[in-house]
């Protein structure tokens, strides 16, 4: 552990790993003030982070609650926006050694988050170590963030300071180390434009799953596309 | 907001984090699906950077975020620093909205 401490590169990864986790603390406080406002208690709500660990499910279920929905439209919209964490595994499973108690543990911790992270890495070691400290990272600090935001209440605004949009700029600091390839911003693009096409016309969490034909530019093995 | 609705989710987000980790495990897969699951992040971020910053519910709509997320794109172009990049979004996001 300390010859992999004294590697610099993964120093760096651990800052990228663990500032994201903080950003996703301040998004957490949002949550927590949204949730205990469409009528949740601080316990649902600390419960939600902390067992269901999927931010935007979290988001879609509570705000289904809040804008009088129902139990089960409330979970039907989350349930597929938690979809896409089990396409992540598949991302993931190549890549995670490890027998079946480190898997369930480290399935868990499959989030958009972890996922780009150790994605952005190009050798196995920091690719598993990226994986493992923005899992841990964001499960401590989304559950702080989440806690603090339930029990602050409705004092504060998060749109006032442009939190809703910590997350979106996050995710492209994430997303450009990814494009390093052709295929892979060709496969960006395809997201993102099958993803805004389907906005108006699907339920909430069928857009993001769709996004996933992209991934259909690996489909060809010489590096054309 | 019940407990019922909560345990459902949390069952079912666990179901599907499982599905993929478990069910492949640590096996070697064809050279075909390994290159498209290894385009996954790309694809999936990118679609979420686009939700986050022009869906409101179901409408698509141009507002405050969109010059926040475009000061974020290029901060991170330049090369910025992760935090930099979040703080330059939710800054200018906070300032188009207050203007």
């Amino acid at each position: 552990m300390t010859d992999l401490w004294r590697d610099e590169r993964l120093r760096s990864v651990f800052a990228a790993c663990v500032t994201l986790g903080v950003a996703v603390g301040v998004f957490a406080v949002s949550f927590g003030v949204s949730s205990v406002a469409a009528g949740a208690s601080v316990a649902q709500t600390c419960a939600l982070s902390l067992l269901v660990f999927t931010g935007a499910s979290q988001v879609s279920a509570v705000s289904v609650i809040a804008s009088g929905g129902s139990g089960s439209s409330a979970f039907g919209g989350a349930a597929v926006l938690a979809a896409r964490n089990a396409v992540y595994g598949l991302a993931m499973a190549p890549h995670m050694k490890g027998r079946l108690p480190i898997r369930l543990l480290a399935a868990q911790l499959t989030i958009d988050e972890s996922t780009a992270m150790a994605a952005a890495q190009d050798d196995e070691q920091h690719r598993r170590a990226a994986f493992w400290i923005t899992g841990v990272s964001v499960y401590v600090f989304w559950n702080l963030g989440t806690l603090i935001g339930a029990l602050v209440g409705s004092s504060i605004d998060p749109e006032r300071y442009g939190l809703d949009a910590a997350f979106p700029a996050a995710f492209v600091a994430v997303l450009f180390p990814l494009l390093k390839g052709r295929r892979a911003a060709l496969a960006a693009t395809i997201g993102a434009v099958v993803c805004a096409a389907l906005i108006p016309f699907t339920p909430v969490g069928v857009p993001i799953l769709c996004a996933a034909a992209g991934i259909l530019v690996g489909v060809p093995r010489e590096a054309r596309a | 907001m019940t407990w019922g609705l909560v345990l459902a989710l949390t069952a079912t987000a666990y179901a599907f984090k499982v599905l993929g980790l478990v069910l492949v495990g640590d096996r070697t897969l064809p050279p075909l699906l390994d290159r498209c699951l290894s385009l996954i992040p790309a694809a999936l971020i990118a679609a979420l950077v686009v939700l986050n910053t022009f869906a409101d519910g179901r409408h698509l709509q141009i507002d405050a975020r969109a010059a926040g997320v475009g000061a974020a794109v290029l901060a991170a172009w330049r090369k910025a620093p992760l935090i930099v990049v979040i703080v330059v979004g939710a800054a200018v996001t906070a300032l188009v909205r207050a203007a």
